[in-house]
């Protein structure tokens, strides 16, 4: 077995972990956002455009949040053990608003009468508003180490709504042709905005709770310079670079989450990093097997990705 | 106020005993899918690229399904089994981590190539893409069953305390990983959802077969005469392999169990001396009113094969002792584990006879006039995942009172700060969830099976045909 022990694997799977989050944040963010626009829309032909654009997707992005958990679960047992109980009906939120977001595209095109599609449309809205605004929520509680909601969390919650609309839009740019993508498209930048806003909010509000250094402030200036720079691709047309400048946001904000909370990670109980890792060799493992899976499951993006690259057709339809 | 231990326990069960059912479908019908890909592939036939959209739809609804109630399972350790999940996540988060990076991406990410990838990929890629799924479901039982079969003959660890809590030390990850019940629990659990499904299909094909008894459907010149046939003969084929090597294999698990768990065994047996020559009850009662609600009651009457168990238990000596469940402290709740294995068992027998009716019925030419093997088949539709259920309230509640056999009690497994309102609030939000989207889930299954293949049945499925008439041919509408 490869040396390990002088590479500080505590500190590594922490900042996994915050990339799964953040990942799963970008990549099934666009999905919520495709979700929380799919309320704009009254026409059913183009509500069935929405559905095709992340059709193929969306179950590939979620599997993120599960290896979110595992991974939290695997790498730092008490953490996850302290965080989902102490968060005990929020996650149940969390969970009943991720069955409506699952279960609604899956039944939407199942029956083609009104009522039908109506009830699960709005189950789709209310599932992909939701699961974005209870994560973040939760995201913040972990950072403060409270249990219930706080100012500071529900604005958080707001942030990553915003956040995951900005995304959706920025998809839908890559996804959509004609007057629907620009209407869509136009939804970006006030998601940008209104997300810039918040988390403006949430470090007023977190001034007096946590204290800034460098690498916190320099994510702070990635955030809000991915956030101008979203506005002004979009405004310009480049949807690419809106795209790019969307995972940005959610990166850097996800990473400044994770800054100001290390070397803890589990503020409660006071764990840091270090001693709330596995010890060797679970760490170990899990080490060797995320380094040989990751280029596999990075693989398997790709060709997803790569086969359904492009705006989709209308009769593509979901 | 309910006990939060025995609302939280109510409520896994509730969640496992939901999400099984999914899991089966789409293991299950994996390896059909992979062979209908295969199949429209090589032959360029229609028929073949139905069978393959019809039930990829039934995969894709069950898949959906199986995903959002699969993340509560993982959600639940944390919020309900926090205390578990710190003393054994050193050993067990890893296969859950693994399971959603080797399988969960490889069935989700392939599934959107193969669910709507039929024009936009190459033929070769799209058959890769339906095997990619199949071995993401089957790799996902893979990790799980690793987890669970740690939990019921832990190997490769030792106890400490860590930030106050016992927690155990992964030590020696072999003896953890290749546990000796893990390839017991996999054959028969991928077995059990190959049969299940396969009663699934056949039964769907018999309901279809059977709605237009009247017509002459040997008749060749029909698409959907051609396509319940297909089904139901490939439904055979597999039915015929897969339900006697669940019996065999069955057997040999139950010896294995013997050995690694005998508090189990005596459950499932109902043995509560240890003696020799114990019979193997075919149905057993408890001779007076306050026994039944007594897990210990010891005067039971029975009708058994003398030795029966002792064979079992030893693999041929009817003379083997078997140790009772007076000889250990504590035991599981008996005639749940003593009924759900005898249920399970019969259904196993029932299902061979089927198996082996169906097909004799085909060798002799008469599979689409047997209208009461067709009636028989549509009954036995859902008994095999039935069957998995009893399979594994035998496993789990033979386990009990351990979550970790010997080494963790349930007891002790809960959440300590979780309060009993917040308990009872959950498990009724999950009765009344669950029982939606079973039905919601029932209903969908239920209108793709009466839709059939291609759209609507036509207005005369169910008249008698007049057989002056040429064979009626009809476009078969795209799907979708």
């Amino acid at each position: 077995m490869i040396e390990l022990s002088n590479f500080d694997l505590p500190t590594l799977w922490f900042a996994v972990v915050f990339a799964f989050l953040a990942v799963f944040l970008f990549l099934d963010g666009f999905d919520f956002g495709v979700g929380a626009l799919f309320a704009t829309r009254g026409d059913p032909e183009e509500k069935e455009r929405l559905l095709a654009a992340i059709g193929p997707f969306w179950d590939g992005n979620e599997v993120w949040l599960v290896v979110f958990g595992g991974a939290l679960f695997a790498a730092f047992p008490p953490v996850y053990a302290a965080l989902f109980s102490r968060h005990y009906l929020l996650l149940f939120g969390v969970l009943g608003t991720l069955i409506l977001r699952g279960l609604a595209p899956e039944f939407y095109e199942q029956r083609h009468d009104e009522s039908w599609q109506r009830w699960w449309g709005r189950a789709f809205v209310v599932g992909s508003v939701g699961a974005p605004f209870l994560l973040g929520v939760f995201a913040a509680n972990w950072l403060l180490g409270t249990a219930g909601p706080t100012l500071t969390s529900l604005v958080v919650g707001l942030a990553v709504v915003c956040m995951t609309i900005a995304s959706g839009a920025a998809f839908l740019g890559l996804k959509l042709r004609g007057e629907l993508r620009e209407e869509m498209v136009a939804y970006g930048p006030k998601a940008t905005l209104a997300f810039l806003a918040f988390a403006v909010v949430t470090l007023v509000l977190l001034a007096s709770r946590v204290s800034y250094d460098v690498t916190s402030a320099a994510l702070v200036a990635l955030t809000v310079a991915s956030g101008v720079g979203y506005v002004l691709a979009t405004k310009q047309g480049y949807r690419y670079v809106s795209f790019v400048t969307a995972g940005g946001m959610t990166g850097s904000f996800v990473a400044l989450v994770g800054t100001l909370m290390y070397p803890v990670v589990e503020p409660v109980r006071g764990l840091t990093v270090a001693e709330a890792a596995v010890g060797s060799p679970s760490i170990e493992l899990l080490t060797g097997s995320a380094a040989l899976l990751l280029p596999l499951v990075l693989t398997y993006f790709v060709v997803l990705y790569s086969a359904f690259s492009g705006p989709i057709d209308p009769e593509e339809a979901y | 106020m309910v006990d939060p231990v025995v609302a939280s326990r109510l409520q896994f069960a509730l969640t496992t005993i939901v999400h099984i059912v999914f899991p089966v479908m789409s293991m299950g019908l994996a390896p059909f899918l992979v062979y209908f890909t295969w199949k429209e592939i090589r032959t360029g036939e229609v028929l073949y690229e139905r069978l393959r959209r019809f039930w990829t739809k039934i995969f894709a609804v069950s898949f959906a399904v199986g995903t959002v109630t699969g993340l509560v399972l993982e959600f639940e350790f944390g919020t309900n089994f926090a205390a578990f999940s710190e003393t054994a996540g050193a050993l067990f988060g890893g296969p859950l981590a693994a399971e959603g990076m080797m399988a969960f991406f490889l069935e989700a990410t392939f599934l959107g190539v193969f669910v709507f990838g039929r024009e936009r990929v190459s033929d070769r890629l799209y058959f890769l893409s339906s095997v990619m799924v199949g071995l993401g479901t089957w790799l996902s039982a893979v990790w799980i069953l690793v987890a669970n079969s740690w939990m019921q003959t832990p190997r490769g660890f030792e106890m400490a305390t860590k930030n106050g809590h016992p927690v155990v030390l992964l030590t020696d990850p072999v003896a953890a990983y290749a546990n000796p019940r893990f390839p017991w629990m996999f054959v028969h659990m991928q077995n059990a959802a190959v049969l299940s499904v396969a009663l699934f299909m056949a039964g769907v094909a018999a309901y279809h077969l059977y709605r237009r008894r009247h017509l002459n459907v040997v008749d060749t010149g029909n698409l959907d005469a051609t396509f319940w046939q297909t089904t139901l003969k490939v439904a055979i084929v597999a039915l015929v392999i897969s339900a006697p090597f669940q019996a065999i294999h069955g057997d040999a698990y139950g010896r294995h169990v013997a050995e690694t768990q005998p508090q189990k065994f005596a459950a499932m047996e109902a043995v509560w001396e240890t003696d020799s020559y114990v019979p193997e009850y075919i149905i057993a009662f408890p001779t007076s009113v306050e026994d039944l609600t007594n897990p210990r009651a010891k005067d039971i009457f029975g009708i058994g094969i003398p030795g029966g168990a002792s064979w079992l238990a030893s693999g041929g000596d009817p003379s083997a002792e078997i140790t009772g469940l007076n000889e250990f402290e504590s035991s599981p709740p008996v005639a749940v584990v003593f009924w759900s294995f005898r249920a399970m068992v019969a259904l196993g027998f029932w299902f061979i006879a089927l198996a082996f009716w169906a097909a004799y019925r085909w060798r002799t030419g008469e599979l689409l006039e047997d209208h009461l093997l067709h009636k028989a088949l549509m009954a036995s539709s859902l008994l095999g995942i039935l069957g998995v259920e009893l399979g594994w309230i035998v496993t789990e509640v033979g386990r009990q009172p351990w979550v970790i056999q010997g080494v963790m009690k349930t007891s002790d497994s809960v959440s300590q700060n979780l309060g009993s309102t917040e308990a009872l609030a959950t498990l009724v939000g999950f009765a009344v969830v669950y029982f939606a989207l079973l039905s919601v889930y029932s209903y969908v299954v239920a209108r793709i099976i009466r839709t059939g293949p291609a759209g609507p049945v036509p207005d005369d499925y169910d008249q008698p045909r007049d057989p002056e008439s040429p064979t009626p041919t009809r476009e078969v509408p795209a799907d979708d």
